[in-house]
């Protein structure tokens, strides 16, 4: 819910879409781009906020830097050509009736689920 | 006033995925996991954002003037249904999301509190974004 107030209030305010990848990579090209400074600001200091007023939930992550990596640079890859993650295609593109990024969040998380058998199930 | 309730859409958005758990990757993985222990409880954060945002972009779409409530333009892709660089792209993204559980907004979210796991992946990610970024500068 509380997601899906900043996207509409991005589009309402800003007349933005409220997809990560193509904010950070949009401020890759033009640093000086403000509001998408003041957006990733705002998204990168949240826990700290948090940690202040209660306690962080805990996280649990994989612990291969290897796999990481992998996984880093072919969701940096992946979103930049696909212009949009989970946020843009799977949010905001799903809101705006996008048939395009329809076709996005069916295929990622086709290709999430198949990527998961076969770490946990298809190699044994 | 743009920058402030830029900010403000930051914070609420990171404020999202910490609460949904979408900040973790174990629960991410745990909902990609169809034939494991399936925790489908991230469909229904998707859903809310979803169904929250809707009435906002169909507001945005029916703007004579195409400007927001700051005087900004309203800037709404429109793009052919579907090319091939959209199909490759989706289908990395997905193999990246299930290798790690982190997609590029909760990695940020995470990234001053999760330790080096989030830093490691949004190094990996900037660098991503920037090789296509350069790929696709010399091959207009």
């Amino acid at each position: 819910m509380l997601i899906g107030l900043a996207a509409a209030m991005l589009i309402m305010f800003n007349g933005r879409i409220a997809g990560i990848s193509g904010i950070l990579s949009g401020w890759l090209v033009q640093p000086r781009s403000g509001w998408r400074l003041a957006f990733l600001l705002g998204l990168i200091i949240s826990p700290v906020l948090w940690s202040w007023l209660g306690t962080l939930p805990a996280t649990h992550a994989i612990h291969n830097p290897w796999q990481i990596l992998l996984a880093g640079l072919l969701v940096g890859i992946g979103t930049r050509l696909a212009q949009g993650c989970t946020s843009g295609h799977g949010v905001c593109g799903l809101a705006r009736l996008s048939p395009r990024s329809l076709l996005a969040t069916v295929l990622f998380m086709a290709a999430g689920f198949v990527t998961v058998f076969l770490l946990r199930h298809g190699w044994h | 006033m743009s920058l402030l309730s830029a900010l403000i859409s930051g914070l609420l958005f990171g404020a999202g995925l910490i609460l949904s758990g979408m900040g973790n990757p174990a629960k991410v993985l745990a909902f990609l996991d169809l034939a494991g222990a399936w925790d489908p409880s991230l469909a229904l954060v998707m859903v809310g954002a979803i169904s929250v945002a809707f009435p906002a972009f169909h507001w945005a779409k029916r703007q004579p003037k195409h400007t927001s409530l700051l005087g900004k333009p309203i800037t709404l892709p429109q793009r052919p249904v579907a090319d091939r660089k959209l199909i490759v792209g989706a289908v990395l993204f997905g193999i990246g999301w299930g290798l790690a559980g982190y997609c590029p907004g909760p990695a940020l979210a995470t990234l001053l509190s999760a330790g080096w796991p989030a830093i490691l992946f949004v190094i990996a990610l900037l660098t991503g974004l920037l090789i296509v970024e350069c790929y696709s500068a010399r091959h207009p």
